[in-house]
Formats: structure tokens, sequence, C-alpha cells
């Protein structure tokens, strides 16, 4: 019995957290646009390969969004890496862990970890804020208590999460959150928050680099099994006269 | 040509009865003529039971059985191997369609008592094939070593460990380690990629020899060798499967790959459900996802499993339930008393049966693939269910109807009223 109210309580804050649901802002991305695409993968390379790797996508999947692979070796790789390598980062493991208590996961398919993975990401890496208790001195109002520190700020500049009291339409008392911007950072916010659109338009792309071709082939076999639909229907037909 | 391709024919013949089976099962298997919607999938079953083994084996030329490259293969199939994206979610996408077309055909069986006297045995092979069916996709989930396929597998052998006196060890022996490893990944890869699939086709194999040797029901319920052509001994309802019935199945497929290409080219995770984004996070001994839940087509049986609330600190009552759930479908044969077979000639009693039993099966269904607080709790001042998840609750009632279907199932179907069946099929 002891076990089982163990397992209840362990069990219990994880439930009740999942179903507590931290409210997604929508990614405005379009796996279309190419520009927005290499501009994500250069801020990619450039912010959270050094920590961050990506092990299974290779420089030179690149191709697939409009780089050739000169501009791929001269912009977006730093380390003498052969342009059929895969993204993969020097930082040993153990170094990550103990520098920030987690080791950095891989981003490969990150986008596809997430039940609203654009949206998640979008979210995410506009949603940290300082605070003085974490670690790092940064929180997340996606991800609480957030091991990475914010790669970003000095483009963002800082946010700070504001705690009202309001009272909502059943006249209950709620918390409001507003995030804060306190020291502006390089970027204007629309700017940022364009950037890391992009930034998680790329990373979709890399979740799965075949997704265009899938989406292009579907239209094809459909319309073609659409056809034999048809000749097997007559065919049936044909042969079925005899019958009915 | 033809001279000489006659010639190979009887050459063959003389050694091995090829013209012989073409006729015992194709071209002179006679079919009854009324067949309907409900009659494709089992060619449909046959068709996805290649394809997976098709994809399966280009699979294995490139997937490792190994904790730490289990995970970077298959996303090395999905980039790197040339169409391998394709074949993979043609093998993902086949496992939950598989269940899909599985599910219609038993369904099938149920409305037209397919089961009944003389198909026993031909339903007994299908039970071991839905059986079978279920090991090779429980083996095959952990293969891609995601989060949910680590847990899941956990999970499910956990399960064991609650049988009386033998459960630890049993789970441990499955296992092969204090916790699922690289040991169990191991021997989930033989068991999903020979074991099962040759258990499988066997089954398979038996379930068309019984079949082809009493003949097919329909969805009159009619037996159409009872009216025989007195000249040729061919049943007047029945027509050659060959032509006939090859063609018309060949529509089935068309529309069936339709569906099946939808799913692949445009939903292949079809919202979680048959591929889970928790899967595309390698497998972490260490985390435990917040909310485990088995893939769709087991959900129903796991329902039940949580429903059957513990019995002196032990969960093996909703283990018990849980493989009993599985396995009430095997007695059908014996429980059903009606004197006819087909629902079109059964009474209200039993069609408001079977609609429970379809409900009963969807809601277990929808709530085994959500936590149990679900729908929030009962307010405690509430008579004899106060506090309790209401989710819990309904799946209580609904675990109870179920069983009640079948264990039922002798009463209220000798004293319903039936209507007169037909000498003949009909339409």
């Amino acid at each position: 019995m002891k076990k089982v109210l163990l397992l209840v309580g362990l069990l219990l804050p994880a439930l009740v957290m999942a179903n507590e649901s931290v409210r997604l802002d929508h990614a405005p991305i379009d796996p279309n646009n190419q520009a927005s695409l290499q501009r994500g993968a250069r801020t990619f390379v450039n912010y959270c390969l050094s920590c961050h790797s990506a092990a299974y996508m290779r420089y030179n999947r690149l191709k697939d969004i409009g780089l050739s692979d000169a501009e791929i070796k001269s912009n977006l790789m730093f380390a003498g890496e052969k342009v059929g390598d895969t993204m993969i980062v020097t930082m040993p493991k153990r170094d990550a862990k103990s520098w920030f208590g987690a080791t950095p996961p891989d981003l490969s398919v990150q986008a596809r970890a997430y039940a609203n993975g654009p949206d998640w990401l979008y979210s995410y890496l506009r949603g940290f804020y300082r605070d003085e208790t974490r670690p790092t001195g940064w929180n997340n109002t996606v991800y609480d208590k957030v091991a990475m520190p914010h790669v970003l700020w000095q483009l963002q500049g800082e946010q700070i999460l504001k705690v009202q009291k309001a009272v909502d339409e059943h006249g209950n008392e709620v918390e409001k959150h507003t995030l804060v911007l306190t020291k502006p950072g390089a970027l204007e916010p629309a700017q940022y928050d364009a950037m890391v659109a992009d930034l998680v338009n790329y990373l979709v792309f890399m979740g799965e680099p075949a997704k265009g071709l899938r989406l292009q082939l579907g239209l094809i076999v459909i319309l073609f099994l659409g056809l034999l639909f048809i000749v097997a229907y007559y065919l049936k037909k044909e042969f079925w006269k005899d019958i009915h | 040509m033809q001279k000489y391709l006659t010639g190979l024919l009887g050459w063959v013949d003389d050694r091995f009865p090829l013209t012989a089976n073409w006729k015992a099962h194709l071209s002179e298997y006679y079919a009854p003529r009324n067949f309907n919607f409900w009659y494709f999938f089992g060619s449909l079953a046959l068709l996805v039971l290649v394809l997976q083994i098709v994809t399966g084996i280009f699979l294995t030329m490139n997937y490792k059985p190994d904790a730490e490259l289990a995970f970077a293969s298959v996303e090395y199939i999905m980039r790197d191997v040339s169409w391998g994206w394709l074949i993979r979610y043609m093998h993902s996408t086949g496992a939950s369609m598989f269940f899909v077309v599985v599910y219609l055909h038993m369904f099938r069986g149920l409305i037209y008592g397919s089961y009944r006297n003389p198909r026993e045995l031909i339903w007994l092979f299908g039970v071991g094939i839905f059986l079978a069916l279920m090991g090779e996709a429980f083996f095959g989930y952990l293969l891609p070593w995601g989060q949910m396929s680590y847990w899941g597998a956990q999970v499910i052998i956990n399960l064991f460990t609650s049988i009386p006196f033998v459960g630890p060890d049993i789970s441990l022996w499955l296992r092969g380690d204090y916790m699922v490893s690289d040991a169990t990944l191991n021997r989930f890869f033989a068991f999903h990629v020979i074991a099962l699939p040759l258990v499988l086709l066997g089954l398979v194999a038996a379930h068309i020899i019984a079949l082809h040797e009493v003949g097919s029901n329909n969805p009159d319920g009619v037996e159409i060798k009872k009216h025989k052509d007195p000249e040729t001994g061919i049943p007047l309802d029945g027509i050659p499967f060959h032509p006939y019935y090859t063609v018309k199945d060949i529509v089935g497929v068309s529309v069936f790959l339709i569906v099946f290409s939808a799913i692949i080219f445009f939903a292949p995770e079809m919202g979680g459900y048959f591929l889970e984004a928790n899967n595309f996070i390698p497998a972490d001994p260490l985390k435990t996802p917040s909310h485990i839940a088995p893939v769709w087509y087991f959900t129903p049986y796991y329902s039940i499993l949580r429903a059957v609330p513990p019995i002196m600190n032990s969960q093996f009552p909703g283990v018990a339930a849980m493989g009993l759930s599985v396995v009430i479908f095997a007695l059908l044969p014996w429980l059903d008393r009606s004197p006819v077979k087909s629902i079109r000639y059964r009474g209200p009693i039993y069609k408001v049966w079977l609609a429970l039993f379809v409900v009963s099966f969807l809601i277990l269904g929808y709530l085994g693939t959500e936590p149990s607080n679900v729908w929030g709790v009962f307010e405690p001042s509430t008579l004899i269910v106060g506090g309790a998840d209401r989710a819990t609750v309904v799946a209580r009632i609904f675990t109870a109807v179920y069983f009640l279907f079948f264990i039922l199932m002798p009463w209220y179907t000798s004293i319903d009223k039936t209507k007169p069946v037909p000498e003949r099929v009909t339409g």
C-alpha cells in the first residue's frame, strides 16, 4: 500500500502538470519560403549548434533549401567539417552536463517531439525572462525552470515576468502573467519575433527534410490511385454483368 | 508459344498440383454471390500483411537493434536511405491500418455470425492471428527506441510482475535485464522480425485452408452448399472466387490504398495516434514521461486494465481482466445460442447488446488514450462515487458492459425473437 501511495504521490503532480496547458503562440512559418529557411539555418549554426547537435542532419541536406555546396561551406561551416558530415558538436557531453545540469538535447527531430512542435518552439524561444532564483539567471514561461540560459538575449533584450492579480468572468481570482521588456536588445521586438519564426521554420524543415517531397508526391500518388479505382470499378462492373 | 506453355504447365502439374490448387482456391472456389462491403477486409488484411513483410525486410537492411544506435538508425532511414522515409511511413502506418482492417474484419464476423458452426476453427485461428498481431505490434513498437517505445514496453512488461508468485521472475525473464535495456531490444527485434511473422503466416495459412474447406459465410448466414446444381455439384448461389471476387477486391484495394496513401503522404503521425510526439525523443531510462499511453489499437484493453481496482494490493485482477477481454473472443462460437447467424434475422435484444458492445469498445478505446483524470473528479459529496475520477467510473461501467456482452450471450441469444431465414441468399 505504501508503494502505491508513493507512486500516486509521485505521479500526481506530473498528471496535474500535463493538464495545465500553457498558452502557445501560433508560429507564423512558411515551409515554402526558402529565404526564411536559409536565415533560420544561419541562426541555427550561429547560436544553437555550439551546444546542441543535430547529429542526424547532414550539412549538404541544406541543398534542399536552395543552398549550394560552396555556399554551405563558406557561410555555415566553421570547424573544417566536410559538407557530407552531420551537424555534431565538439562540446563533450560530460562537460555540458556539469555546466548546465543537463545535456543539451540533439535538435534534429526536436520540432516533432511536441504535440504542437512549431508553436511550442516559437513560444519557448520568445518566453525567456529574468529570474535571479535560477542558476543561469533565466527562466521560461513555456518550460518552467529550464536549464538552458537565454542564448539570444543580446538580440531580444531582457524580459521580466509581471504577475498581476485579476478577476475572471466567473469572479475567481486569477494570476495574470505578462512578459515585459525591461532592457531592449539589438533587435526590435518585431524583428526578434521574425528571426525566431525563421529559426523555427528551419527546425521544422530539419525535423523531416523529406516532407516537401512527401507532400508533392502524395498528390500524384492519389491521382494515380484514383485512376486505378475508376478502371477497377468498371472492370468489376463488366465482369459482374452476368451475375446481377 | 501457347503449345510450349501448355506443355510446361503439364510438366509442372505432373510434379506439383499447380492447376489443382489454382482451381481449388481460386477459379473453382465457390463463394456466395451476395458479399457486401464488410467482405473486403479479409483480403485487405492479407494485403497489409504482405506490405508489412516487404517494407519490414527493407527496414531491417538499415535498422540497428542496439540501444545505442537504434534511434539514430531510424532517423538514418528517414533521411539518408533512398526512399527510406516512404518505407518507414508505410510500415508505421501499415501497423495501425492492420488493426483497422482486422477490427472491421472481426466485426463482420460478429454481425453475420461467421464464427458459428461449421466455422469455429476458422474463428479460433483468427483469434490466434489477432493475438499474434498484438504481440507483433507490441514488439515492433519498442524498436524505434523513443521515449514512448521504452516506457510503453516498461509498463506492459511490468504487468506480468503482478502475476502471483512467479510474476517478478517472468518479467525479468521477458526483459532479460532488471529494466528495459539493450538485451530487451535485441530479443524484441528477434521476435518482431522472425518469430511472430512465422507464427502469423502459419496461422493465416490455417485460417484460409479452414475457410476453403467449409466455404465462406455470407450476409444472410445461410449455407450455400445446401442447394447445389444436381449436375455440376456447384452451389446455386456460389460464384467462382476468380474472376468475380478478384476483380471486386481490386476495387476495394484501390479505395484502401487511397486512404492508406493519404495518411502516409499527408498525415503520417495521424495527429499523434500513429506516431507519437514523445517517440521523437530518444529513450531515456531516467526520465519518465508525464503520460504513458499505448498506441490506439491497444487502448480498449488498457482501459479495462486501469478500470479494474486492485484487490488486496495486487494489480493482478486488472491484468487478468485485460487478458480475458482479448481471449474471450475465442468463446463466441459456444456462447452464441441463437438459431440464426446473421444480424439480418436476429431480434432486437441482440442488436441492442451488440450496439452496447461497440459503444463500450469505442469509449474504452478513447479513455485509454487519456490520463484517468481527463474528465476531472466527482464532487466529494456525490453518492458512492464521490471523489473518484469521472473517467475511471465511466470506464468501469463500460468494462462491465464489455464483459456482459459475452457472459450473458447464451441467455439473450436464446430468448431473442428471430425472423425466418430464407432458404437461399438474397440480393
